[in-house]
């Protein structure tokens, strides 16, 4: 096929970041007027892809060749410029405009003279009115965006593309927040583009909704391309054994921890009182046992374990630590029952990064360090922490470094010496690697591990399922807010992970 | 060989001097107008004015050094004679609003949760009035309430603090519980607390007149002084503003509440993650500084020996002002009782040498708002860098 038949060709685009190579030689080939799919695991770098196509990213080694011609973007305006739509993932509208000037903003329709220019709304409502009708949208134009529901908000961010006189538009898991009849809308919407002429590149978890939709599908694993395939010859079994497939000699260290009959954590029928939240869950976890929490993007597991740490509402179920009942309502109560949550957004949630490395470790626990007199004994401050920076191998130069000049996995370390100081029994690790390179990465596990072995209790959220499986004693899966699963570490497979992943998908 | 190294010890140097102009630009501007007021004004660098205030003030000399010893180091341009007038001119300028740097102390605990505190001002001035009201002279012909006993002096200062500190407590309870923003809600705060001291002390048949004719006992707390040998003294309120000086600094440095402070304005999502209690702190937080105005308040009405509804009004700005100069970060987590007190030295000092020049006081604002802003563009250079 000769090169000119593809609107877009991405060839050998690496990308790194500090510590990560996100990418590493990846090409995509996208022909016009076709649904092209691209899937992968999470963090496999699709994001990361369609950002450097975007112009968001810049590409440090790759070429992007646009209609036969080598393009390079400065940002996400240039991209639009050149026919390219993005759809977000978390779509980004102003609220309180209306839809309209949304669909306009920052081009909207002027008239006058010299300098004098109004914005025409008369134009502005006509034309956006053609395009929500040749769309067969029913939006009024004049409403707030505000009032709006997801799919609405969607189907006006598909028109603005369409009001680019977009060739290509990404959706970036268009579907994960839409209803099955507002998805049939989305899906007729898409056939009407491509028909058009317009190239779709299509990011989405759900294996039946690519096999419906899609004409090729390109399937990338840990940043690297693994192949693209027409969508005819594909089934979900042979999506998913491309995306995980891969080498796992050596990565993880051996854990030696024996996990006892004792439950220390029992959760039952946890309900969020957010209906798209999770619903009845039920689990426990055993003392020095790691379980670990699998699930793809918007299974909900985050949003269960900071209920369960007191940063959430809980709408119904009942919770015991050491087998007696407990209402936790704060972090300060989950705290006191020796419960340690490491969040999964580290720099939102986690550090402070205008503090010292010092302030960083001891700001779960600065009460135990109180003298008589009510004031804090620094002595024993700074003994603890000097300790606990060499106990987990920090890289500071010293406790008083400021956080913010740590690397990830430094400061992931960090976060662990504060949570250990407060001697907890049952640590949550929401993600405790993302971000992380390999040799890190090793380390992070190594404590765990050792946590485990010490009798800790853990419970590790991971959307690595080769760490999923190289760290868990059982491993309990969720899909969509509702557990579909509790599997043994030692006999599980990725297959079996990723089809109760997407049960109810 | 030989040559090539001074070239790079002279890049280094000019490295070094640019380096220290983008992030020491407040204080270069600060040392010309030293050398330009001394210059004009050779009486401003008179031994008789330096010696006469360092008398006055050694303490605080003493302290001014300390404080300033970590800027005024650093510049390697100004002379030994120019830093004793630098200090001297801000010796004597603390002498005259001591008060104010406890107000800037509160304000300044209150930046660090990345809040701000609009009310400090009028607070000032109430308490100043409530004090004043308990304490004119027996004889004073239109006393506020006419019938009133005499009272210990400590009772009509406690008073006073104990309405800043209910002031205090209903800022922080307006931000923490009703989550309003720091800024409307104590501005409305503000607002409320001018009309509060207007109603007390618009009393028939007086109207709203200033309270004067104030106990001796009470205008000496302000204007006393330990004498100590011949013309050396101590002033009681300097004293009193050490102490509390001292006590913020273990406030924030010393004590769980101090880091748990710190932490909220570094970032309150992951303060509550680690268990800080993080409406509890910030009402604390305003419940100390409101206490601190009301402090501030008594201080003010002793030292000019009355008082009216409109004392303290626009002291809140000037405290911000002094803060944020003194690398107090808006954005919060950022700040040190040091740079509190340098910034309202700076400030203060400013405004002295101003004086002493003839400037007249609508160019001093001018002067003064040019700092302000120009500190904090510089400060905030700091951080755009790292993005």
């Amino acid at each position: 096929m000769a090169a000119s038949d593809y609107i877009l060709e991405m060839n050998n685009i690496s990308k790194s970041f500090p510590g990560v190579k996100a990418l590493d030689g990846v090409s995509l080939k996208v022909k016009p007027g076709t649904v092209h799919a691209l899937m992968g695991e999470n963090g496999a770098g699709k994001s990361t892809l369609m950002k450097c196509l975007f112009g968001i990213y810049g590409i440090d080694e790759g070429e992007v060749i646009l209609n036969g011609a080598p393009v390079k973007f400065e940002d996400a305006k240039d991209a639009l410029k050149a026919g390219i739509s993005m759809i977000h993932q978390e779509l980004l509208p102003i609220p309180y405009r209306s839809v309209m000037e949304n669909v306009w903003l920052g081009r909207y329709p002027v008239t006058g003279f010299g300098p004098f220019k109004f914005v025409n709304n008369k134009k502005m409502l006509q034309d956006t009115k053609a395009i929500f009708e040749e769309l067969q949208m029913e939006i009024d134009p004049t409403t707030w965006v505000v009032n709006l529901s997801v799919s609405k908000i969607q189907s006006m961010e598909i028109a603005k593309a369409v009001s680019f006189k977009s060739k290509i538009i990404i959706m970036d898991e268009p579907t994960s927040s839409l209803t099955e009849n507002e998805v049939g809308h989305l899906f007729r919407i898409i056939k009407k583009l491509r028909a058009e002429g317009v190239a779709i590149i299509y990011i989405s978890h759900r294996m039946e909704e690519i096999l419906k939709i899609a004409d090729e599908v390109s399937i990338m694993r840990d940043g690297k391309s693994v192949g693209t395939y027409p969508a005819a010859e594909l089934t979900t079994d042979i999506i998913i054994n491309k995306m995980v497939g891969r080498d796992m000699s050596n990565r993880f260290p051996p854990r030696g921890n024996v996990p006892s009959d004792e439950v220390v954590l029992k959760v039952e029928d946890f309900t969020s009182p957010d209906p798209k939240s999770f619903k009845n869950v039920s689990f426990d976890l055993r003392k020095g046992e790691i379980l670990g929490v699998s699930g793809l993007v918007g299974a909900q597991r985050t949003e269960l374990m900071e209920t369960i740490f007191g940063l959430r509402p809980l709408a119904g179920g009942k919770l015991w630590v050491n087998g007696k009942e407990e209402t936790i309502a704060s972090p300060t109560q989950a705290i006191r029952r020796k419960m340690a949550l490491l969040t999964e957004e580290r720099r939102a949630t986690g550090i402070f990064g205008i503090l010292t490395v010092s302030d960083n470790v001891l700001a779960a626990n600065w009460k135990s360090y109180v003298s008589r007199i009510r004031l804090l004994d620094l002595k024993r401050c700074d003994k603890d922490v000097r300790k606990s920076i060499d106990m987990l191998r920090v890289k500071t130069p010293s406790g008083k470094a400021f956080m913010q000049n740590l690397s990830g996995g430094n400061q992931q370390k960090v976060i662990f010496s504060r949570w250990l100081l407060t001697e907890p029994e049952i640590l949550i690790l929401d993600e405790p690697t993302r971000g992380i390179d390999v040799g890190a990465k090793y380390e992070i596990y190594t404590i765990i591990a050792d946590l485990a072995k010490r009798g800790k209790s853990i419970i590790m959220i991971s959307s690595e399922l080769p760490e999923i499986l190289g760290m868990s004693d059982r491993i309990m899966v969720m899909c969509e807010g509702r557990m579909t699963g509790i599997l043994e570490g030692a006999s599980a497979s990725q297959e079996e992970i990723m089809r109760l992943s997407t049960q109810f998908m | 060989m030989a040559q090539a190294e001074s070239t790079t010890t002279g890049i280094t140097l000019w490295k070094t001097a640019k380096d220290f102009a983008a992030k020491k630009a407040v204080l270069l501007v600060l040392a010309l107008l030293v050398i330009v007021t001394g210059i004009a004004q050779p009486n401003f660098l008179s031994y008789d004015n330096l010696i006469n205030i360092l008398m006055i003030t050694s303490v605080y000399v003493i302290i001014a050094l300390g404080e300033g010893a970590i800027l005024i180091t650093k510049g390697t341009d100004l002379s030994a004679g120019r830093v004793v007038g630098l200090t001297a001119c801000v010796a004597a300028s603390m002498l005259q609003r001591s008060d104010y740097v406890i107000i800037a102390l509160g304000e300044g605990a209150i930046l660090i949760t990345k809040g701000t505190d609009l009310s400090a001002g009028r607070v000032v001035g109430l308490t100043a009035c409530v004090a004043a009201s308990m304490l004119q002279r027996s004889d004073y012909a239109s006393r506020i309430f006419p019938d009133f006993p005499a009272m210990p002096l400590i009772a009509p200062i406690v008073i006073a603090i104990v309405v800043g500190l209910i002031v205090g407590l209903i800022n922080g309870g307006i931000v923490a519980w009703l989550k309003v923003p720091p800024f409307i809600a104590t501005l409305g705060t503000m607002t409320i607390a001018y009309g509060a001291v207007s109603l007390y002390v618009d009393r028939p048949p007086h109207g709203a007149s200033p309270i004067g004719g104030l106990r001796d006992d009470f205008t000496n707390v302000a204007n006393g002084a330990i004498p100590i040998a011949g013309n050396v003294r101590l002033p009681y309120i300097i004293i009193i503003a050490t102490v509390v000086l001292l006590l913020m600094w273990v406030i924030l440095n010393r004590t769980r509440l101090g880091k748990n402070i710190y932490a909220i304005g570094a970032n309150p999502d992951a303060a509550e993650v680690s268990g800080v209690n993080v409406n509890k702190t910030l009402i604390v937080v305003y419940i100390i500084a409101g206490a601190l105005y009301g402090l501030a308040g008594s201080l003010q009405a002793a030292r000019q020996g009355s008082a009216t509804n409109n004392l303290g009004y626009g002291w809140e700005l000037d405290a911000i002002s002094a803060c944020v100069i003194g690398g107090v970060s808006t954005t919060g987590g950022i700040g040190t009782v040091g740079g509190m007190l340098t910034g309202v030295l700076m400030l203060t000092f400013m405004n002295n040498a101003l004086v002493f020049l003839n400037v007249s006081p609508y160019w001093q604002n001018v002067v003064k708002g040019i700092i302000i802003v120009s500190a904090v563009a510089v400060d905030i250079r700091k951080y755009l860098k790292k993005r």
